[in-house]
């Protein structure tokens, strides 16, 4: 069975199951629609009182973080194994099964569980991200929907290196570390605001560090035929969601390291 | 006294129990730090682009921003879930043993939820007064620090106001206690709260900042007492009447949410099914 048909398998397999509760499913998924509709809140009230920021609109807001929201969204559908890794693998042993399948233990992972409540989060990050381009007159062409497409697979490359980074971190720590919903859940908080609120210091770290603002702000600016008014070049933005594969491919570094030096705590 | 002595061990060992950990206490204080660092930035971007919305607003910025860093710091300090332990003991059945004891199960759980707060607000806030009050003025960032309180007023008016919000805070716990005591399970429940919590009491923007129109009416509902009344005293934003009315409005949700709950515990615990065997 190859890669993809296993991953198939998995994918079915996971949807049979949440669908056996089929109230608690939509549920949820109203559930976090309706949450993550406060996110938003904030930056309303804040426009209402203030008017505009730097020139900004609650409209761009609106499309910087349904861009950002979209691409945790998807990612959260299919991490969720490496979220609850080092509490579920590691400490547990469980770990030890995945190795011994000749799969590589990566797939495994994604396999565990297919979150479908996650669509409620989708469903309101789009909602966002449209109504804020209508609202800014964003102009729909084909090249603009591919470098939205382009924008959304690197964060979901960064997002899902994140969670790679928190689950290789958990062969250290035995524990899964919740810090690290500060960069994804706070990572949100952080991207829906343009870099040029911030101080350099923060604003750098969101570029080099753990490169959020590389996979909104910057290509967004493109998508809103802005030139960047911190003086970043025009070809650099929509180039910039690359940083998203950089950053995923430094963190299966780690997750390489951490599988080599992996002892077992079962018994 | 001997009548509150069973209630005041249960506090204490709680309370100490809960101080054993640190891991999770430097867990908080980071996150806190990264929420409340992104927030203060963010508001001294919207001040400063409007000079002229930012001088009619109900709030400075220096108040805004020492309002961030104490929501962050008594973050624990709402209630956010569920007692862990009630839904635990609701789940296995030992709840049972807590019927069983010769003392007031509503007042037991009350202490050991108000107890359970404390515990866990007191060592982040500990380590925010450090961060941002003494660390963030050392390192030339004042403008961006936690600021004492400024008139003795304000801060008598605080350190009132601080125990009535976490009486508040347990009155409301303890309604969270009883609908999983009736349902079971604390999974639904802790998520609706979390968003009717982290909107109402001022943690997501303090309260003052909404639209004006709806000012008074954030102000009387009940999550209000439980940060944003003792924050907007502590930074002299309430004072005079305003400082009275705030503290008023904290002793009197206070008061209603415990004899509801008192009332709705009574009704639970006559049909309450004792899970496990």
């Amino acid at each position: 069975m190859n890669s993809l048909h296993l991953i198939l398998r998995y994918f079915s397999a996971s949807l049979r199951s949440q669908l056996q509760y089929p109230g608690s499913a939509v549920m949820l998924g109203i559930g976090a629609f309706l949450t993550t509709i406060i996110d938003m809140l904030a930056a309303w009230a804040l426009f209402d009182r203030f008017g505009q920021v730097q020139g900004w609109s609650l409209g761009h807001i609106a499309v910087f973080y349904g861009v950002v929201s979209t691409s945790f969204a998807l990612t959260d559908f299919f991490t969720r194994g490496f979220d609850v890794f080092g509490g579920e693998f590691v400490k547990t042993g469980a770990f030890d099964r995945i190795l011994l399948r000749p799969r590589s233990p990566a797939l495994q992972l994604v396999g565990y569980e297919f979150r479908l409540s996650r669509f409620g989060r989708l469903a309101q990050a789009l909602l966002v991200l449209f109504v804020g381009a209508a609202v800014v007159g964003v102009e729909w062409s084909p090249d603009k929907v591919l470098l939205l497409a382009w924008t959304i697979t690197g964060g979901v490359a960064l997002f899902t290196g994140l969670l790679v980074l928190q689950a290789s971190f958990a062969f250290w720590t035995t524990e899964s570390l919740e810090v690290f919903n500060v960069l994804t859940y706070g990572g949100i908080q952080a991207a829906q605001f343009p870099l040029s609120l911030y101080a350099a210091w923060f604003r750098n770290f969101l570029i080099f560090v753990v490169p959020l603002g590389c996979v909104a702000y910057y290509p967004v600016l493109a998508i809103l035929d802005q030139p960047d008014p911190l003086g970043a070049p025009d070809w650099w933005l929509p180039t910039a969601p690359a940083m998203g594969f950089v950053f995923l491919n430094l963190s299966f570094l780690a997750w390489r390291a951490g599988i080599r030096r992996y002892t077992s705590t079962g018994s | 006294m001997d009548a509150a002595r069973p209630y005041l061990a249960a506090f204490s060992s709680r309370f100490l129990l809960m101080l054993q950990y640190r891991a999770a206490a430097i867990a908080g204080f980071a996150t806190q730090c990264w929420w409340g660092g992104i927030k203060v930035m963010i508001y001294a971007a919207f001040f400063a682009a409007a000079p002229a919305a930012a001088a009619a607003s109900p709030m400075t910025l220096a108040q805004v921003i020492t309002y961030t860093w104490l929501a962050q710091a008594l973050l624990a300090l709402t209630p956010w879930s569920a007692d862990p332990e009630v839904a635990l003991s609701v789940r296995t059945g030992s709840v049972a043993y807590d019927r069983l004891r010769p003392v007031d199960t509503y007042s037991l759980w009350y202490v050991r939820g108000a107890a359970w707060m404390a515990s866990r607000a007191l060592p982040r806030a500990a380590l925010m007064l450090l961060g941002a009050g003494l660390v963030l003025p050392l390192i030339g960032l004042s403008d961006w620090a936690w600021k004492p309180p400024p008139t003795l007023a304000a801060a008598a008016a605080f350190a009132i106001s601080l125990p009535l919000a976490l009486a508040l805070s347990s009155a409301f716990l303890m309604i969270v206690n009883i609908i999983v005591a009736a349902t079971l399970t604390d999974r639904g429940v802790n998520v609706l709260f979390n968003s009717l919590i982290i909107v109402f009491s001022g943690n997501l923007l303090p309260l003052a900042l909404y639209p004006d129109w709806a000012r008074t009416a954030l102000l009387v509902q009940p999550f209000a007492g439980m940060m944003d009344i003792p924050l907007r005293l502590y930074v002299g934003q309430l004072s005079g009447a305003g400082a009275l009315a705030g503290l008023g409005l904290q002793a009197f949700w206070t008061l209603a949410l415990i004899l509801l709950g008192r009332w709705a515990m009574a009704r639970v615990m006559r049909r309450l099914e004792v899970q496990g065997g």
